[in-house]
Parts: C-alpha cells; sequence; structure tokens
C-alpha cells in the first residue's frame, strides 16, 4: 500500500500567541512548533495501514525549512519517506493543497491521510480541496477506519450517533480524535530519524485564495455584570443563562 | 539560558516525547502507585518499549544508543513526574547495565544485555547493613571450590533486585587479601533463582515508593568461575568507576525534582491569592522561586558539561561527585520551598509537594551520602595531602 501522509506545522497548544509586527502574522520568536495533533493519528493511521498491508509510508509537509524537525518526527515514529515542499512565504490552503496534489500525481497514492483540521489557521480546508483537484472520494472527520481491498468503510461521529461511509481506494481520509491512539517515537527511532534523507522539492506557485488581513487578540474584557439571589435577580439570571449564553 | 540550550535537535525532540510519555503514562498513576508502594510493571514494559532500559547501550546489544546527555536527559524528564520510575531507569542502566557492558566478557555480554535493554532488570549489590559509606567494611565472602566460587553474606537497599522480571544483580565480594593485608575484592554475576541465594523486597520506605528496594542473602550460594566480572581483584575499581558514572544519573534526578517541585510552585503561586494579591509577588515567595531557578540553570549547564566530558572519555571522578552534591541539595531545597509556598496544602498528599518533599531525601543519602561527596571532592583538590 502507498499512503500519503500529510503533517503540518503548528504552535504547540501551551503557547501564548502574540500577534506580530505587520498585523497579519503571529509573532514566531520563542513559540515552540509541533506536528499538528491531528496529523499524528493520521500518521498512526499511516503506520497501522502498512503494518498490515505492506507498503510504504511517505509524509509530506509544505512548510519553511524549519519543518524538517516535524517530519523528522514523523520519521522517528516510523514513516518511511518524507519530503518537504520548501517555502518561506506566507501560504494559504489552497497553496498546501495545490502542492500536495502535485507530488500526489507523481506518487499515485492509495490512500492520503490527513489531521482534520491544522489547529493553527483551523481552515478545515485542505482535504476538500485535496479532493478536488485529484478527483477523488474524501471522507472528512473519521473516528475509524476500515480498509478491506479496495473498500473503505469510515466512520463518522455526528451529533448524537455515528454515520457509516463507504468508499473505495484511492481516497482521502482526514483524522479525529479518537480514530487512534499514536505511538510515541522510541529513542533509538529518535536518534536515527536525523540520518533519514527529506525529498525537498521547490513549490508550485500559485496565487492564494484567501489571504489573512487582520490579526487580534480577543479581549479579555469581562461584562461583569454582579447578580445576587433577590427575585429580579433570579429572573435576570434565568433570562441570560436563556437568552445571552444560550445554556439553557 | 532555556530548558535545551547547546541541545541537538534529536535531543530536544528526546526530551519532548520523554515528557510526553512521563505526563500522559506516569503521571495518572503515580498517586496510587506511591499510596500502595507497588512496583508497576505495566510501566516498566512500557519504559522497556521506549527504549528507556538499554539508554546508552549500542544497537548490537538492543540498546538505544544514547549519547551520555540523552541518557541523562530521559532521567531528568522522569524524575520531573516521578521520582520511583526515574530510579528503575537510572539504576538499571548505570548501576544494573553499566559494570556488565564496562567490565563484562563478550559472552556475558551477548548472554544478558540483549534481554536487560528489552525489559529485565539488573541489580548492583554493593551496600551491606555494615557497609554503605564505608564501603571497604564489605563482609560477604567468596571462597573458590574448584571451579565454582561459594558466596555468603548479605546485602541491603538494593534497587530492581527482587522483582518479577529481574534477572540477577552485581555482588560485591571479598576473595581474599592482597600482599599488605588489604582486602581484595571481586565482583560476582549472580542470577535470581540460584540456589542458596535470596532476593526480598523491602517495605515501609518513605520515598522512591515504587521503585523495587530489596535485600539480598547468599547462603552457600555457588556460581561457576564465569559469573566473575572482568578479573578476580578487580572489583572495587570497578564499583568505584561505576558510581563515578551513576552518580550522574542520581544528579539528573535532582535537577527534574528541582523542575517538577519549581513547575509546580511557580504555576500554585501565581493563582493562590492572600490578602487580594497573589503570592508570587510577595518578594519572599518570588526570592525563594528566584533562587530555585539560578540553581536549575546552574545545575542542567554543568550535568550537561560533564556528561560530555565523560562521552569525550574524560575522568570525572570529582565533577559527577560535584553534579551529585548540587542537584540533590537543590532538590531539597526546591521541594522545601514548594511545600513552603502551598502552605498547609504542600502537607497533603492530594498534592505533588508533599511527594516531591519525600523523594528527593533519598538523593543526599544513595550512591554516595552528602558527606561522602564532599570527601570525594576535598580528596580530590588535595585537602588531605598536607
Ligand atoms: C532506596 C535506596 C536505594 C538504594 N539502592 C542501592 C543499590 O542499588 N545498590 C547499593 O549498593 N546500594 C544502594 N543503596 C544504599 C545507599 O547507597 C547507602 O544507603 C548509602 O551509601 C549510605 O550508606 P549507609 O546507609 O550505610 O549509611 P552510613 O554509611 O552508615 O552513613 C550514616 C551517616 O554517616 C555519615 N558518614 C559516614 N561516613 C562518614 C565519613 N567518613 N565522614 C563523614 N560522615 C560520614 C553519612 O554521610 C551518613 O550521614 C540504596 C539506598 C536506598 C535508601
Amino acid at each position: 500500500m502507498n499512503i500519503l501522509v500529510c503533517i503540518s506545522r503548528v504552535p504547540d497548544t501551551t503557547t501564548r500567541i502574540l500577534v506580530g509586527g505587520d498585523g497579519v502574522s503571529i509573532d514566531t520568536q520563542g513559540v515552540k512548533f509541533i506536528v499538528n495533533p491531528y496529523d499524528e493519528y493520521a500518521i498512526e493511521e499511516g503506520l497501522r495501514l502498512r503494518e498490515k498491508n505492506g507498503g510504504t509510508v511517505t509524509a509530506i509537509c509544505v512548510g519553511p525549512d524549519a519543518a524538517k524537525e516535524q517530519l523528522r518526527t514523523a520519521l522517528a515514529m516510523g514513516v518511511d519517506k518524507a519530503v518537504l515542499v520548501k517555502t518561506d512565504k506566507y501560504f494559504d490552503s489552497y497553496f498546501a493543497a495545490k502542492n500536495i496534489a502535485e507530488v500526489s500525481k507523481e506518487m499515485k497514492p492509495d490512500i492520503i491521510l490527513l489531521g482534520r483540521q491544522s489547529i493553527d489557521f483551523d481552515s478545515f480546508q485542505v482535504p476538500s480541496y485535496l479532493a478536488e483537484l485529484l478527483e477523488l472520494p474524501s471522507v472528512s472527520v473519521v473516528s475509524k477506519l476500515t480498509i478491506e481491498g479496495n473498500k473503505v468503510i469510515a466512520e463518522r461521529d455526528v451529533e448524537g450517533g455515528k454515520e457509516i461511509l463507504e468508499t473505495e481506494l484511492p481516497c482521502i481520509i482526514s483524522a479525529q480524535k479518537g480514530l487512534n491512539e499514536p505511538r510515541y517515537p522510541k529513542l533509538p527511532d529518535i536518534m536515527k530519524a536525523k540520518s533519514k534523507p527529506i525529498e525537498e522539492k521547490q513549490p508550485v506557485e500559485v496565487e492564494p485564495k484567501v489571504s489573512v488581513i487582520g490579526m487580534e487578540i480577543p479581549s479579555r474584557k469581562r461584562i461583569g455584570k454582579i447578580l445576587a439571589d433577590t427575585d429580579a435577580d433570579i429572573e435576570e439570571i434565568v433570562k441570560s443563562l436563556h437568552e445571552e449564553a444560550k445554556i439553557i | 539560558m532555556g530548558l535545551n540550550s547547546g541541545l541537538t535537535e534529536e535531543q530536544i525532540t528526546l526530551r519532548e516525547t520523554v515528557r510526553r510519555f512521563a505526563e500522559e503514562v506516569i503521571r495518572p498513576k503515580v498517586k496510587e502507585l506511591d499510596e500502595k508502594e507497588e512496583f508497576s510493571y505495566d510501566i516498566t514494559r512500557q519504559m522497556a518499549e521506549m527504549g528507556f532500559l538499554g539508554a546508552f547501550l549500542p544497537e548490537e546489544y538492543g540498546g538505544s544508543s544514547l549519547d551520555y546527555v540523552s541518557y541523562i536527559i530521559v532521567v531528568e524528564e522522569l524524575a520531573r513526574i516521578d521520582g520511583s520510575q526515574a530510579a528503575t531507569v537510572a539504576a538499571h542502566n548505570s548501576l544494573g547495565i553499566g559494570p556488565l557492558y564496562y567490565f563484562g566478557n563478550s559472552e556475558q555480554k551477548k548472554k544478558y544485555l540483549p534481554e536487560l535493554a528489552s525489559g529485565k532488570l539488573w541489580g548492583f549489590g554493593l551496600t551491606e547493613p555494615e557497609a554503605g559509606s564505608d564501603a571497604g567494611n564489605t563482609k560477604t565472602k567468596a571462597v573458590r571450590d574448584g571451579n565454582d566460587w561459594i558466596l555468603n553474606g548479605s546485602k541491603i537497599f538494593i534497587t530492581n533486585a527482587s522483582t518479577d522480571i529481574t534477572l540477577g544483580s552485581t555482588i560485591l565480594a571479598v576473595t581474599g587479601e592482597k600482599e599488605g593485608g588489604k582486602k581484595e575484592f571481586t565482583c560476582f554475576l549472580v542470577e535470581n533463582g540460584t540456589k542458596g541465594y535470596t532476593a526480598k523486597k523491602m517495605t515501609g520506605k518513605m520515598m522512591w515508593r515504587s521503585s523495587n528496594t530489596s535485600e539480598l542473602v547468599l547462603e552457600d550460594c555457588r556460581v561457576p568461575s564465569e559469573n566473575i566480572l572482568g578479573k578476580v581483584g578487580d572489583g572495587f575499581k570497578q564499583m568505584l568507576a561505576t558510581l563515578d558514572n551513576g552518580r550522574l544519573s542520581i544528579a539528573a534526578m535532582g535537577l527534574g525534582l528541582a523542575q517538577g517541585a519549581f513547575d509546580y510552585a511557580l504555576k500554585y503561586s501565581k493563582e493562590r491569592k492572600t490578602f487580594g494579591h497573589p503570592i508570587s509577588t510577595y518578594q519572599i515567595n518570588a526570592f525563594k522561586l528566584a533562587d530555585v531557578d539560578m540553581g536549575i540553570e546552574l545545575a542542567r549547564n554543568y550535568l550537561y558539561e560533564i556528561c560530555r566530558r565523560l562521552d569525550r572519555g574524560e575522568k570525572i571522578t570529582k565533577e559527577s561527585a560535584i553534579c551529585k552534591l548540587y542537584c540533590s541539595e537543590l532538590a531539597h531545597m526546591a521541594a522545601n520551598h514548594c511545600v513552603q509556598l502551598l502552605g498547609g496544602y504542600g502537607l497533603m498528599k492530594e498534592y505533588d509537594a508533599e511527594r516531591y518533599y519525600r523523594d528527593q531525601k533519598l538523593l543526599e543519602i544513595g550512591e554516595g551520602t552528602s558527606e561522602i561527596q564532599r570527601l570525594v571532592i576535598s580528596r580530590a583538590i588535595g585537602c588531605y595531602d598536607v
């Protein structure tokens, strides 16, 4: 099985994000970057498919040179090959998808796995763009995957239940939390990952379809309404829980 | 300077991986294991799978081939969460595998090391009821009988020596007298299950409650001379060399514990308010945290530097004593401040401060007490050569 896993480089979830001087990007100074957590499920699923069916798992990342660090984590987890489509510019989901699609056309993977979203921009767009560019079926936000022969059965969590979908290889699957338990890279594999090659590619340049025009840190101002236990206040509390907070 | 200054990319990834493992796999179990004074086979198995148990062994023995800095980072990150798991790993690598790997012959290495890198444990039996700091007072005796040796004596406080997955221990014994009346010492590899050898778990520990500590008894225990480590008479030298390296892993435990206690105390101090302000804003508390941070920065840089020197093959007797002494006293200070900053909560088992406070104390005692470290240092600087 020829498996392609897309991974992105995102700021660590515990990082305090600050807007950069240009007002349209984050200040990366001192920010720790990690493999997008949803992509870890994709990597793990790729590794499990290979363990079951044989083949190779290739990890691809569109990003700056520093993203090699995330590709090495994927290599340490057990991925066979890594490809970096190298760009230092700001890019949107379309650019990422277009470049992954270009590599896929050469590689012709049986399955493309990726996280349901990147936790940096949360645009949820790459899987759908990819499906469109490659004219492949795609199932998003998958929490269980079974593949037999060419038949693919994917489960999705929906409000209060499950949705079970069927499609065929080749296809695109985006991973939801719960798809599996990603493994920790083992120490000897971490040490060896450095010596595995990372193939670098020049990107295909395309105009972004969306661009960021402003970024703001949400204000932390509280409304500061204080209510007590008088009848009037209680009515007010019920009303605001119902109408403003929409909890009841 | 930060946690990762001067480290390679692999060392940083390794730290992040071990930290995550410790947070996700170990942390949720720590309180229960401590409470029950229980050694965890499950966590040990997972640590073996991660490659912690053959940390610096080369690949040919199934090890992870880590440089010494990387190994020390593994111990440090484990100790940040749990001294007991750190103890299992540090004692196994430095004291269990260390002597076998450095002084064993090729048959011994082939026989034991692959298993010891993949989930079995090995102990290091030096201390006796009447020989701790004064290791020269070792009473355990081995007498030659044909091709065999007969061992009699006992050992105490031996880490990892009596679990279900322990293969055996290295035992220091007196094998005779050298010219001039000095005792001759030899190390023997004694497998668990050998007739006349019993390894019994010790209970009632204040600290490292989920690490295995054992009492060993040798009663006419017969072992073949193939089980001699190195040569007859090499025992004491081997033990001293093992301790030089081993002290670095105790230092790593001190550093890790100090970091854990510091992280915990800093977070709590910024959240806890008295008299309308976070307690971290009162100078007397802020300065405690500043002192611990200073100690951690210095300790980490010095310890890693000494590990690099060890990797280059330099002799580090004095330096490893400094690492062990400084880091264990740092851990003491950090845990003490941590409890103080938590006030009454710091004394309750529900909060990690209480466990840090108990666990740190071993570090000033095990593998050479602080007094003995000062003795090693003062000897090295020539205080007694007058
Ligand atoms: C949990 C645990 C795990 C251990 N694991 C192992 C292990 O795996 N293998 C092993 O061999 N041992 C192990 N030990 C033993 C440990 O190394 C000894 O306890 C330690 O070396 C101290 O020896 P002692 O207990 O006999 O104290 P003693 O030597 O009796 O010392 C008592 C006190 O006197 C002081 N003192 C002694 N001599 C001097 C001196 N010359 N000058 C000034 N002060 C002095 C000491 O510093 C100490 O404060 C372990 C101990 C514990 C508690």
